[in-house]
């Protein structure tokens, strides 16, 4: 059931055109999250759907109503910015309870509701500080405080955990999917970081140059991403994609034998390590990064300096060195076809 | 060898201090003094003090309507100008064009013209309103004259507020003058106070604009100052009188706002 939807959204920066024609359909309740490179205009789509940045062409609705042209106070939406953007002067209960102040709400309800997002939030006991006396972590929880008192149609998240450091930022991601499976609030949530997009949406979309250029859910887009782009840009490490005209002999490894002219990708985890005189594509250790949990092993393929690169990755620790011969074998059937263009091809 | 350069630059302070308050301190006491004290040769330092002067200046000018009209002239250019220069400073520092800065620069330039090149046209116009010795037109002129430094000086302060506060009070349901009264007005409170009160000072003291544009109704203590220089000669005790009359009422008002004037002038924002 639509509830917020976009048709044919444009947006033009002088001569510029940085949001291409975007339609886009969005469920009640479902957690959207737009990934992209910098510059992809992720920030721009986000900002143009609460109405912080006008919309030049296209349309948004919400439940029906459309918010195309509406200012921004009018939306019925709540969005968490990357910096917080907390009133200083202002104390953290007051801060969560502007809008409904705004809203001359009775004082006994604003109470009563900021009391519960605070507790939510473990802010109870902060709700008289000022922002300056609270940590980056504390200031964010308070500004997704701010956003539930409200209790909006959708949330919006513009890069919330980017000012946090790499623990915290692992720590809050679960709260707020926690907080979404207990509130079951519309999100659409705006990120660089395609870890947080696999592990939060419900469905991802994935935005190149002001287009969309896939939409699905996490392993769709992982397991079959529609071009080039979306496999290149899901996945960590990068999935290995290699040119028919640098190594030929790919096509038969990987079991694509009448694959046209174009690119094939593999998976690091779809790539496995032979020892030498094994495998069907013999290769040359460059590289072995230990993770821990994960090794990965970079190896060139070829000849006469101009190797290709493929990564592998494999849950056991190995004793390889850079130097070392080794074979490649390629899981089967997991390849994907690229042509030049970077389009999906199909396997015949 | 420390010692001495700071007893050196204890020194020049003092000197220079004195050589600029020294006029102030003259003309109080000449204030105080007789006709015949006031011009004697050597300049006395010790004498009686007398309300003389101040009285008559008091007898011969109606001190009061002065008064009232240097008040109701520098209040209301004040406010006025807040009230043109606040919503331009706000659309200048958070929706800025390419014109922005060419239209801050423009409006500098204008102050660097003496005022006096603007005296036909404005003396002309003002006459044609019918508006020679009346109150409004020298509203107007204060405000217009001190509206590019209220502009720039409010424009400063607001630029320092993120943009992205305003953007999350919109988010919440301010309009525009929801922002201004609800994240602007508290965290640019210093600019704006210093703003208003430079505004004042310099209504208070313009001289030049209400010594032509005004007679006898309109007349502010500017004016009261310079009818004491007539070609009779100087009366140098009842002008000292009338001059400290003039500034007693301003300097006491800088005087307790001294800190707010000196962060305003030096673009000290609020944090």
């Amino acid at each position: 059931m639509s509830f917020l939807q976009l048709k044919g959204v444009e947006k033009v920066f002088g001569e510029v055109r940085a949001i291409k024609g975007i339609d886009l359909t969005i469920n009640k309740g479902e957690f959207i999250v737009f990934v992209g490179p910098s510059g992809c205009g992720k920030s721009t789509l986000l900002r143009m759907i609460a109405g912080l940045t006008d919309i030049d062409g296209g349309s948004v609705q919400l439940d029906g109503r459309d918010i195309t042209h509406l200012p921004s106070s009018k939306r019925d939406l709540a969005m968490v910015f990357q910096s917080y953007a907390l009133y200083p002067h202002m104390s953290v209960f007051d801060n969560m309870s502007f809008a409904l102040r705004l809203a001359n709400v009775d004082k006994a309800v604003i109470k009563q509701k900021v009391g519960h997002a605070a507790e939510i939030l473990n802010l109870t006991k902060y709700l008289d500080r000022t922002p300056k006396e609270l940590s980056g972590g504390q200031r964010q929880r308070v500004a997704i405080g701010r956003a539930i008192v409200r209790a909006p149609k959708v949330f919006l998240f513009d890069e919330p955990l980017s000012n946090l450091d790499a623990a915290l930022r692992g720590q809050t991601r679960i709260e707020i999917a926690k907080l979404h499976r207990d509130l079951g609030a519309t999100t659409i949530y705006v990120t660089h970081d395609q870890v947080e997009a696999m592990t939060l949406a419900d469905r991802v979309v994935v935005l190149r140059d002001g287009a969309i250029e896939q939409v699905g859910s996490p392993l769709e887009l992982y397991d079959k991403p529609a071009n080039q782009f979306v496999a290149q840009f899901i996945g960590t490490p990068q999935m290995n994609v290699v040119d028919t005209a640098k190594l030929p002999e790919l096509r038969e490894v990987v079991g694509a034998s009448h694959a046209p002219d174009g690119f094939i990708g593999v998976r690091p985890e779809n790539v496995m390590v032979r020892p030498a005189g094994g495998g069907k594509l013999p290769a040359r250790v460059e590289l072995i990064e230990s993770l821990g949990a994960d090794t990965l092993i970079y190896t060139s393929v070829g000849h006469n300096g101009n190797g290709v690169q493929i990564v592998s990755r494999q849950a056991e620790r190995t004793s390889l060195a850079p130097g070392d011969s080794v074979g490649l074998d390629i899981a089967p059937a997991s390849f994907h076809l690229f042509d030049r263009q970077g389009h999906k091809v199909a396997a015949r | 060898m420390k010692h001495i350069s700071l007893v050196i630059r204890t020194l020049a302070a003092w000197i220079i201090t004195l050589l600029i308050v020294f006029p102030l301190i003259w003309l109080v006491l000449t204030a105080f003094k007789t006709e015949q004290q006031a011009i004697s040769v050597p300049p006395q330092l010790f004498f009686t003090p007398t309300l003389a002067s101040f009285a008559e200046v008091n007898l011969r000018s109606d001190y009061l309507l002065f008064a009232k009209n240097s008040v109701i002239t520098s209040f209301v250019s004040t406010i006025l100008g807040l009230a043109i220069a606040a919503p331009a400073a706000y659309s200048m520092a958070f929706f800025r064009s390419p014109a922005t800065r060419d239209i801050l620069m423009w409006m500098l330039s204008t102050k660097m013209m003496p005022a006096v090149g603007a005296l036909v046209p404005i003396y002309v116009m003002a006459q044609t309103a019918g508006m020679l010795d009346s109150l409004p037109a020298l509203i107007i002129v204060f405000t217009l004259s001190n509206l590019p430094i209220m502009v720039w000086m409010l424009y400063s302060g607001f630029k320092d507020i993120p943009s992205d506060i305003l953007e999350a009070a919109r988010m919440d349901g301010a309009n525009v003058w929801g922002e201004f009264l609800h994240v602007i007005r508290p965290l640019a409170m210093g600019t704006l106070a210093s703003t208003g009160l430079l505004c004042l000072v310099l209504s208070w003291n313009e001289a030049f604009w209400a010594l032509n544009l005004s007679s006898a109704k309109a007349g502010t203590l500017a004016t009261l100052i310079a009818s004491y220089s007539s070609p009779e000669g100087l009366f140098w005790a009842k002008l000292s009188a009338a001059s400290l009359m003039a500034i007693a009422p301003i300097v006491v008002v800088g005087w307790f706002s001294q800190k707010q004037l000196v962060q305003g002038l030096t673009f000290g924002a609020v944090k």
